[in-house]
């Protein structure tokens, strides 16, 4: 691996009272420019990680160290880490216009004016591939489809210029057309920038199209972690080869056979 | 003969002053005993249709055949009768379900209403619907909250089955729950394809999980039937610009070399 950019040791989070750990003894590292999958079923603790990473839990619930041996300050949310949600109709703010929402980043993280902001959000508005920037960015999100809207959400997450980009789920709303678009869109984008990514799924079929890693979670733990070919094609734990086994795409055998 | 014939359905939504067709002169056939996949993006009107069919939602032109019988035009009593022969299974049977029910009170209404079983036979009817899609009795008395996802959706096909139906109309109903729920799940709804020649509507943007269960399918995009036939020969060769973007667009697992 190239040079790490942060570091996992023995993370565990418990949320208050819950019976078991959202996540427990978790190591991991994450390399500059590297583009990681964290793929698990629903409460496999990935969504947590990406809470944790970004430092958004609160500071009782979280043991263990995250360092940042590739930053030379602890990072800030938003400026040095973008999080991409799932559902960006709950993320933006629907009574601001969406180039408000990207240059309230700009201004509040870079220092930019709100002039010079507005005109950064409309050059970003346009590089996530919208139509007519310039109008787009006086949008209120009820205005734009799903589609558009994640496009917003990843305009905002990149507009600070973090080093890292975490996209948690970030397509799972969206149909398989344009999911297939905004992940090419990421990927695109944190090529540019040399960012690193790390890409929150359920989907290991996706996860491996996209990553050069795979990380598996189950049950709070992590499970395996390797290249994504590695992880797809020689699973070295239980439940990666049923997640693999439960995957269907186009060389699945039908179910069916012929009608009655 | 079909056991349902659509022609030329139109449906138009009009919001803001914006007229959007949802539907636009769309036909289609459903066979008994078949699964008609029907596969489109967001907004292509799939779930539109499904819910014009189960005369959720009006139609503005068209007509509906179920089992030769004009479903459009029936009210009151007559509608009821045929209604029970079509049920909809939902994404989210948490949003579907009364919140306040119970596994028992939401396999109890169909039975009620529907006048399926004497009141005195109901329990023991519900009990046999929970066996039948792979939930144990004791699950009866539970609330429809603090089951999980796959066991929710279970009672939902359940409560569908109730009413002995001959179509189910199926609207992303497996797209919420994870692979091994979900497969699960897809297993027993050809189980019980095979065991009571049901005919399903599986609306769904995935085409791999549909190339898996339908015998044909019907690729929508704005609001029309951009391609239909048999699902083998659809996903093979899809002759629709839009059915080529849908092939293009299922993720696959990434292969040794």
């Amino acid at each position: 691996m190239s040079e790490v950019l942060l570091r996992i040791e023995g993370l565990g989070v418990r949320y208050p009272k819950a019976q078991k750990p959202a996540l427990s003894d978790v190591n991991l590292e994450v390399g500059r420019g590297e583009r990681l999958a964290v793929v698990g079923e629903s409460g496999s603790g990935k969504s947590t990680l990406a809470l944790a990473l970004a430092g958004l839990l609160p500071r009782g619930s979280v043991s263990g160290n995250i360092t940042w041996p590739g930053l030379s300050a602890p990072p800030v949310a938003g400026r040095d880490i973008g999080v991409v949600f799932q559902d960006p109709g709950n993320s933006l703010n629907p009574v601001l216009r969406v180039g408000e929402q990207i240059a309230e980043v700009l201004v509040r993280h870079v220092g930019l004016s709100w002039p010079e902001a507005w005109r950064r959000a409309e050059e970003l508005v346009g590089q996530v591939g919208l139509p007519d920037p310039a109008r787009t960015a006086r949008a209120f999100p009820h205005q734009l489809s799903g589609g558009q809207r994640q496009r917003i959400g990843i305009a905002e997450a990149l507009a600070a210029g973090p080093a890292l980009l975490i996209a948690d789920e970030a397509t799972s709303a969206l149909d398989t057309i344009v999911q297939a678009e905004i992940l090419a869109l990421l990927d695109r984008l944190v090529r540019e920038r040399h960012s690193t990514l790390i890409l929150i799924t359920h989907d290991i079929a996706l996860a491996s199209q996209f990553a050069d890693r795979i990380a598996v979670f189950h049950d709070g733990r992590l499970v395996e972690t390797g290249s994504a070919e590695a992880v797809t094609t020689r699973p070295s734990d239980a439940y990666t080869a049923n997640l693999l086994a439960s995957q269907i795409d186009l060389t699945t055998p039908p179910l069916i056979g012929e009608a009655l | 003969m079909p056991l349902l014939s659509v022609s030329g359905l139109s449906k138009t939504f009009r919001s803001g002053g914006r007229e959007v067709a949802a539907l636009d002169n769309v036909s289609l056939d459903v066979f008994p005993g078949e699964t008609l996949g029907l596969v489109g993006p967001s907004g292509s009107g799939k779930s539109t249709l499904a819910r014009v069919i189960m005369r959720l939602v009006s139609a503005d032109a068209g007509s509906i055949l179920f089992d030769g019988v004009d479903l459009l035009s029936l009210e009151g009593a007559r509608l009821r009768q045929q209604r029970k022969r079509l049920q909809m299974v939902f994404q989210d049977p948490l949003a579907a379900f009364n919140p306040r029910a119970t596994v028992a009170s939401a396999l109890d209404d169909p039975l009620r209403i529907h006048r399926i079983v004497p009141a005195g036979e109901r329990r023991r009817a519900s009990e046999q619907l929970l066996e039948r899609v792979g939930l144990p009795t004791e699950f009866i008395t539970r609330s429809i909250h603090e089951i999980s996802g796959g066991q929710r959706q279970r009672v939902a096909i359940a409560r569908a089955l109730a009413t002995e139906p001959d179509l189910l109309v199926l609207d992303e109903a497996v797209s919420a729950l994870d692979l091994t729920v979900r497969n699960r799940i897809l297993d027993l709804l050809v189980d019980l394809q095979r065991e009571r020649g049901l005919s399903y509507i599986f609306v769904s943007h995935d085409l791999a999980v549909v190339r898996a269960i339908a015998h044909r399918v019907a690729i929508m995009d704005r609001g029309r039937i951009a391609e239909t036939g048999p699902t083998p020969e659809v996903v093979a060769d899809p002759k629709s610009a839009i059915g080529r973007a849908l092939v293009a667009a299922v993720p696959t697992l990434r292969k040794a070399g």
